[in-house]
């Protein structure tokens, strides 16, 4: 069928290409404990980024609070990991499913809300994760959580990171995510043309959620260490940073502005007085020349409508 | 054979009455014009109709042989049961391809989970392929398939009022409710919508309720007219009987005080 | 009751300065529609100011208070014009992160220059105690406090529905088209609101610093977020609301720290902000309008 045809047997073979080649360089030494690191930030953030860009850039819901299901996500991993002694794929699963019920439960409510009120209700629960976390002893508390078995790898992490990119835009080049988009451009107008938006909106939250939690996931169990204030309110800044900065509505986008993002920042780290104004700077200049990103105006690909309209009608292009 | 019935619905926003006690009926395959001056309650009457307002009381029935009570419908389920409207400000998807705008219309009837999208298994190929090709359809039906990869936003004026036409009848509704379809048009673009509108209403086999100030078309394609002012009903018929009817004249040129 | 009373002290003069920092946020975005994330950082500003001008120039509390507010005053408008001007018109994300930009700046451009460390603020009122009927203690800060802010709030008032500045201001937030239409000249009143509302949040980080004695760079964090919050609860661009959710908030606060446990504050204000923005999306004076279809 059309699953086995030319394009996708590349794209895989080059997936795997890619993960053997790192892998190798790794074993080779070529690839450093520092880089490997920043390899992992790279991954984690790219899961957060694309994971938010489907609730923000395409659904066009304004979420301020995305690193609250990366803290659920990261404490659920570490306790099944390291308490309950439970292998990495139950934590990995774990933490999905554990965020994506989080945020099930927070987006019934709040996505009836609009544009600000929705940043900031998002914004409130994501800090109200966070300060659950801090009180919680169980779990550390404020001094946080110590001693979580280091299971996060290459292999993991790269293929969490594909799963979690291919699950998005095969989401996103469909009809479902059609419907996101049309809720993201006017949601009366989508409403009108038979869309349930508050099932679409809640889904693309409880989506976002899922990887969120799953880069908690990846996080708690590379930091051996967590703590609460790692996901605070400037963590959910800097994830939705990276989708603005990648193109709203744009996967390749949220993958790219992710890796450039992190780097500018490993850079920075050099400067650990001026870090964060340079940093300031930089996002301001982000904002005021390229306000729609790196992928921003993207041509149309016209090559879908060629079989009468595939299903591979790229709805990327906003 | 009535397609819609409306008994005394009524819709009050705090204080303010803005539709009051409204009976009417429309019949099956009928071109229905509704008018009335500006803040007669038209487009507050066709909100109710779609589910975007609840009614404060009165019923709202749909249907010809199952009836049913749209009074607390969500819009979507209004859209899903038949109904589908355009917007008198246009509301198309404006940074969406026209191809995606047609194709949003079809949602509801696509038969393909959200697992089997997520896997690309056959099902969502083939439902994907499905809408495809009736979207190209209905754009050729409209002379838009040469559009079909421009941004919404980047037609014509009279072409945007056209793609929302044709992204409503996407829907396959049975009623459709069009909001100003005329509003910016000039009188030549007007003539080829009247004759527009007759034909998609025998080649889709729709009724269908226009709000409209040009009269030329109300007069022109409606068959049947209903008459809104501050919220009430006051008058209905033929367009020669709405057009000598005193109480009509005088809401829209204003009686003696 | 006794504890209760005395708590209900403290709620107020923490919630005077919640207040003073809501109004600026409302204020700005009743007229340019932006969360401004760097008002809390202009209050922290306004506490270093303070700071400086007690310590090193031995000024009263009276001046200082004066001048600081003028240096956040004018800080505001070089912020709006050199960093929310250009994004005026672009999309509102783009707009909220270059807030969080400015946020930033601030914050860490205040760390380089002084240092991380926490600064104790100069005595500069008298630390009396007033007993009162049953035992409850009002410090005369508290009353400064309170005092300052409630003549501030007049001011303001005043301002906004006296002045000619505050004529446009209000029809700047109604309609910006049509109050330039009218010969308003918009820029020159985005620049008095941000002036107004910056100088409101100077005097709150001088007060905070007389009350708490400590102040530090990202001292504004918090509170600002919180006093956004407050204007939310109001409703946001509503006047009166930044101040009545800013009692409220304070008032909550302190006596959840009383009764509850401290810890969970910052939570429960967050609850509260949750539940008044579903049950009441507008706020608490907000008028409910649906969007036009």
């Amino acid at each position: 069928m059309k699953i086995l045809n030319r394009k996708n047997i590349l794209g895989f073979a080059a997936i795997i290409a890619f993960y053997v080649i790192v892998q190798l360089l790794i074993n080779a030494d070529v690839i450093d404990s520092y880089l490997q690191l920043n390899i992992v930030i790279i991954g984690i953030n790219i899961i957060l980024a694309v994971g938010l860009n489907l609730i923000t850039g395409f659904t066009g819901q304004f979420s301020l609070g995305h690193a609250g299901f990366m803290c659920v996500g990261a404490y659920i991993s570490a306790i099944v990991t390291a308490k309950l002694g439970q292998p990495f794929l139950v934590g990995i699963i774990a933490s999905g499913l554990g965020a994506a019920l989080v945020g099930l439960v927070i987006g019934i409510p709040t996505l009836r809300l609009k544009g600000d009120y929705l940043a900031i209700a998002t914004l409130g629960f994501g800090e109200i994760i966070r300060i659950l976390m801090l009180n919680i002893d169980y779990v550390g508390g404020a001094s946080g959580f110590n001693d979580i078995p280091q299971y996060t790898n290459w292999t993991w992490l790269y293929f969490m990171v594909v799963i979690s990119v291919l699950v998005i835009s095969n989401f996103v080049k469909s009809y479902a995510g059609r419907a996101c988009i049309s809720i993201g451009e006017d949601e009366i107008a989508s409403e009108a043309m038979g869309i349930n938006t508050t099932f679409y909106k809640v889904l693309a939250f409880t989506i976002g959620a899922f990887f969120a939690g799953i880069a908690g996931a990846l996080y708690a169990n590379y930091f051996y260490f967590i703590k609460p204030d790692s996901f605070g309110f400037m963590k959910s800044i800097d994830i939705l940073v990276t989708v603005v900065f990648g193109g709203m509505g744009s996967i390749t986008g949220s993958v790219v502005g992710a890796a450039l993002l992190s780097v500018i920042s490993a850079f920075l780290q050099r400067y650990p007085e001026l870090r964060m104004v340079i940093y300031s700077i930089v996002l301001f200049s982000i904002m005021v020349f390229l306000p729609r990103g790196l992928m921003g105006i993207k041509d149309i690909k016209l090559n879908f409508l060629k079989r009468g309209g595939s299903a591979d009608g790229d709805s990327e292009t906003r | 054979m009535v397609i819609l019935k409306l008994d005394n619905l009524t819709k009050l926003f705090g204080g303010i009455v803005a539709v009051s006690n409204v009976n009417m009926e429309v019949e099956k395959k009928q071109i229905v014009g509704l008018i009335g001056p500006n803040g007669a309650g038209k487009t507050t009457l066709f909100n109710l109709l779609t589910g975007m307002y609840t009614p404060t009381s009165g019923t709202i029935t749909y249907g010809t042989d199952d009836k049913i009570v749209l009074n607390n419908l969500r819009p979507y389920s209004v859209t899903s049961v038949g109904i589908a409207r355009t917007f008198q400000n246009i509301r198309l998807f404006k940074d969406m391809t026209v191809y995606d705008n047609v194709r949003i219309g079809f949602h509801h009837n696509i038969k393909c989970g959200i697992i089997p999208l997520i896997l690309r298994l056959p099902v969502f190929y083939r439902e994907e392929e499905n809408v495809g090709n009736k979207a190209m359809e209905i754009l050729k039906l409209f002379n838009l398939e040469d559009k079909a990869l421009e941004l919404a936003k980047n037609l014509p004026y009279g072409d945007q009022r056209r793609l929302e036409i044709a992204r409503a009848l996407s829907t396959k509704p049975k009623l459709l409710l069009l909001d100003e379809p005329a509003a910016g048009m000039n009188p030549n673009e007007t003539k080829d919508l009247m004759k527009l509108i007759r034909w998609i209403r025998d080649k889709f086999d729709l009724t269908i309720i226009l709000i409209e100030h040009d009269m030329s078309l109300v007069m022109g394609i409606c068959e049947k007219i209903f008459v809104l002012d501050y919220g009430t009903l006051i008058a209905e018929g033929t367009p020669e009987q709405v057009q000598n009817n005193p109480k009509v004249i005088e809401a829209y040129l204003g009686g003696e005080e | 009751m006794e504890q209760f009373l005395q708590q209900l002290v403290n709620g107020i003069s923490l919630g005077s300065i919640y207040a003073l920092i809501a109004l600026g946020y409302t204020m700005v975005y009743g007229i340019i529609n932006l969360i401004n994330f760097a008002h809390g950082d202009i209050y922290m500003i306004g506490a270093y100011v303070g700071f400086a001008l007690t310590t090193f120039f031995h000024m009263g509390f009276v001046p200082a208070l004066l001048l600081s507010m003028l240096v956040c005053a004018i800080l505001g408008i070089i912020v709006e014009k050199v960093a929310y001007k250009p994004v005026r018109n672009s999309t509102r994300i783009a707009a909220l992160i270059t807030a969080i930009s400015v946020s930033l700046f601030l914050e860490y451009g205040t760390m380089y220059f002084v240092k991380a460390e926490t600064r104790t603020f100069p005595n500069v009122l008298p630390d009396v105690s007033i007993k009162l009927f049953n035992g409850v203690i009002i410090n005369i800060r508290d009353l400064y406090i309170i005092a300052i802010t409630i003549l501030l709030m007049v001011v303001l008032q005043y301002i906004i529905h006296r002045t000619k500045v505050g004529k446009a201001m209000r029809a700047v937030s109604l309609d910006r088209e049509a109050a330039q239409l009218m010969g308003v000249s918009v820029d020159k009143t985005i620049s008095y609101t941000f002036a107004i509302g910056s100088s409101l949040a100077g005097a709150a980080g001088v007060l905070v610093g007389v009350y708490y004695n400590s102040i530090d760079p990202l001292m504004g964090m918090m509170p600002g977020i919180k006093a956004f919050v407050a204007a939310v609860l109001g409703g946001i661009g509503i006047i009166p609301g930044a101040m009545i959710g800013g009692f409220f908030l304070g008032i909550t606060e302190t006596m959840v720290s009383a009764y509850g446990s401290s810890l969970y504050k910052d939570a429960v204000a967050f609850a509260i902000l949750i539940i008044v923005l579903l049950i009441k999306p507008n706020g608490l004076l907000g008028k409910n309008v649906k969007e036009k279809v």
